[in-house]
């Protein structure tokens, strides 16, 4: 066994831009990644949410899988995952979840069907910087022929997030402005090919943009130029996510969550709750018929105190009910703000429980989600 | 500066007659980023030297602040609790987070002065 401590850390095509604008590097996921830039996370989450943020996620996996046509390669891939790809139309793009035989979540990945008529046959699929290698190996081993799993390790990506996001990416692919939430595009930007997606993880309007690794740099200098953009950290990338309610693997999704218990069964399609044909889809029937035995919940504490990962949920009556699974301070909520995992009985909307920080109860009341409302753009 | 003293914690405890005021130093509040937390030691708290004495949270995690010296609180910075930023403005001025009554004056004597946390720090 290697110790994941003492392995040298990989770094993105855009480290030396990290280090020049004054990052903070730290090891995520085995890679040397920013978490904040000079101005601190604060002020880089409060820049996303009013104007645009530029983020580097290249740690993150890319891949493509290639089949005859676009049925083949759908159903190829629905045997692992239980989204419905096959309805999927052309430069649509879908969330989904690697999934176990017990129901349990390997890892959550996105799903795009090239918009391309020559590409017909081609779906791209981006995984968690820390679960690509077994993601990778997961998909050869189980991909049936006559389906191609080509990795694009020498592809970057970038994110752009925030209400000024599409005026400023627009400037350089004019296409871009009215593409709808999760759809894609490919097109090229000062003559480099680009594939663009409208999607983030910031529950703000953004996109994401794939590029080769030699170009990344160029692109990220020419959008950190425009006055509306700034580099975001890591850190500022956790706490608008916690905001937006969304699912950080590891945290609120590992081998032991399903899907309903995490709440996400928004991404299984009615086709796929009733033909099943995925891993682990005896558990998520009868979870989605009887109701799963704990469920993700928003939770927000009543005082200032955050109630951070680990963080024990009491009842009213002091037994443990749950535990914290991501927990912190909400930037733009200007409030504490976590989600975790309660039993069932306890995850109604309006629920009072305690959190033991420190070893005090604090009140704190189950709650909706996103802490902050999602600006996604529909069309 | 002599009446202020520092530890390998990165606390400082400026010091009036028996009364010690204390807090955390630029250096860990530029380490700890936003601080958007703090709670203050309670009034009337005697703490032991290097005891956990307030705690202070950024928005990625929360740190312990040690007591540099053992004594009774007499005073805790209670608009921290609504202005937890004032901690990366004025650390070592209005970011103070308590005062305590000095129970043994010899526990300076292992602290650090000015010169010597200087010396610290360029080691870090």
């Amino acid at each position: 066994m290697t110790d994941p401590a003492s392995a040298p850390t990989k770094r993105t095509p855009l480290y030396d831009l990290h280090v020049a604008l004054g990052a903070r590097i730290v090891p995520f996921a085995g890679y040397d990644m920013p978490v904040q830039y000079p101005t601190g996370i604060l002020t880089e989450h409060q820049w996303t949410r009013t104007e645009a943020g530029l983020f580097d996620v290249s740690h993150m996996g890319q891949c493509f899988l290639i089949g005859p046509d676009h049925a083949t390669a759908a159903r190829a891939l629905e045997t692992l995952i239980p989204a419905d790809i096959l309805n999927l139309k052309p430069g649509q793009q879908r969330y989904s979840q690697f999934l176990n035989e017990d129901g349990g979540v390997l890892d959550d990945i996105m799903v795009t069907r090239s918009a391309l008529p020559e590409e017909d046959g081609t779906l791209m699929v981006v995984v968690n910087a820390g679960c690509k290698e077994q993601d990778f190996a997961h998909l050869a081993k189980y991909l049936p022929n006559p389906i191609k799993l080509i990795l694009a390790p020498h592809r970057a990506l970038l994110a752009l997030q925030g209400p000024k996001a599409a005026s400023v990416l627009a400037r350089f692919a004019p296409e871009v402005a009215t593409m709808p939430f999760m759809t894609a595009l490919s097109t090229k930007i000062d003559g480099v090919p680009v594939h663009i997606s409208r999607s983030g993880y910031s529950g703000e309007d953004g996109y994401e943009i794939s590029i080769h690794e030699n170009k990344v740099r160029g692109l990220a200098d020419r959008l950190l130029k425009e006055s509306e953009v700034k580099p975001i950290g890591l850190g500022a990338r956790d706490s608008l996510r916690l905001e937006a309610g969304l699912c950080l693997y590891g945290h609120e999704l590992d081998l032991t969550t399903s899907p309903v218990e995490a709440a996400i069964q928004w991404s299984i399609q009615k086709r796929r709750r009733e033909e099943g044909g995925f891993p682990g889809y005896e558990r998520v029937k009868r979870e989605l018929a009887e109701g799963p035995k704990r469920k993700r919940v928003g939770i927000k504490p009543e005082g200032r105190a955050p109630a951070r990962e680990g963080t024990e949920i009491h009842d009213e009556a002091g037994n443990k009910i749950g535990v914290v699974t991501s927990g912190g301070f909400g930037p733009t909520l200007n409030g504490p703000c976590a989600m975790g995992y309660v039993d069932l009985a306890h995850a109604q909307i309006g629920t009072h429980v305690s959190l033991i920080v420190r070893g005090t109860a604090m009140p704190a009341e189950i709650t909706t989600m996103p802490f902050v409302p999602n600006r996604f753009y529909r069309g | 500066m002599g009446n202020t003293h520092y530890t390998k914690d990165h606390e400082y405890v400026r010091v009036d007659g028996d009364v010690a005021t204390f807090g955390i130093t630029d250096y860990a509040q530029s380490q700890l980023g936003d601080v958007v937390f703090v709670e203050v030691p309670k009034v009337g708290t005697h703490l032991k030297q290097g005891a956990e004495a307030a705690v202070v949270e950024s928005v990625k995690a929360a740190s312990e602040v040690y007591a540099p010296v053992s004594g009774e609180v007499i005073e805790a910075n209670s608009a921290l609790e609504g202005a937890p930023a004032t901690v990366n403005e004025d650390p070592e001025g209005k970011g103070w987070f308590g005062k305590i009554k000095l129970s043994n004056q010899s526990e300076l004597a292992a602290l650090m002065n000015e010169a010597d946390y200087k010396a610290y720090l360029s080691t870090l």
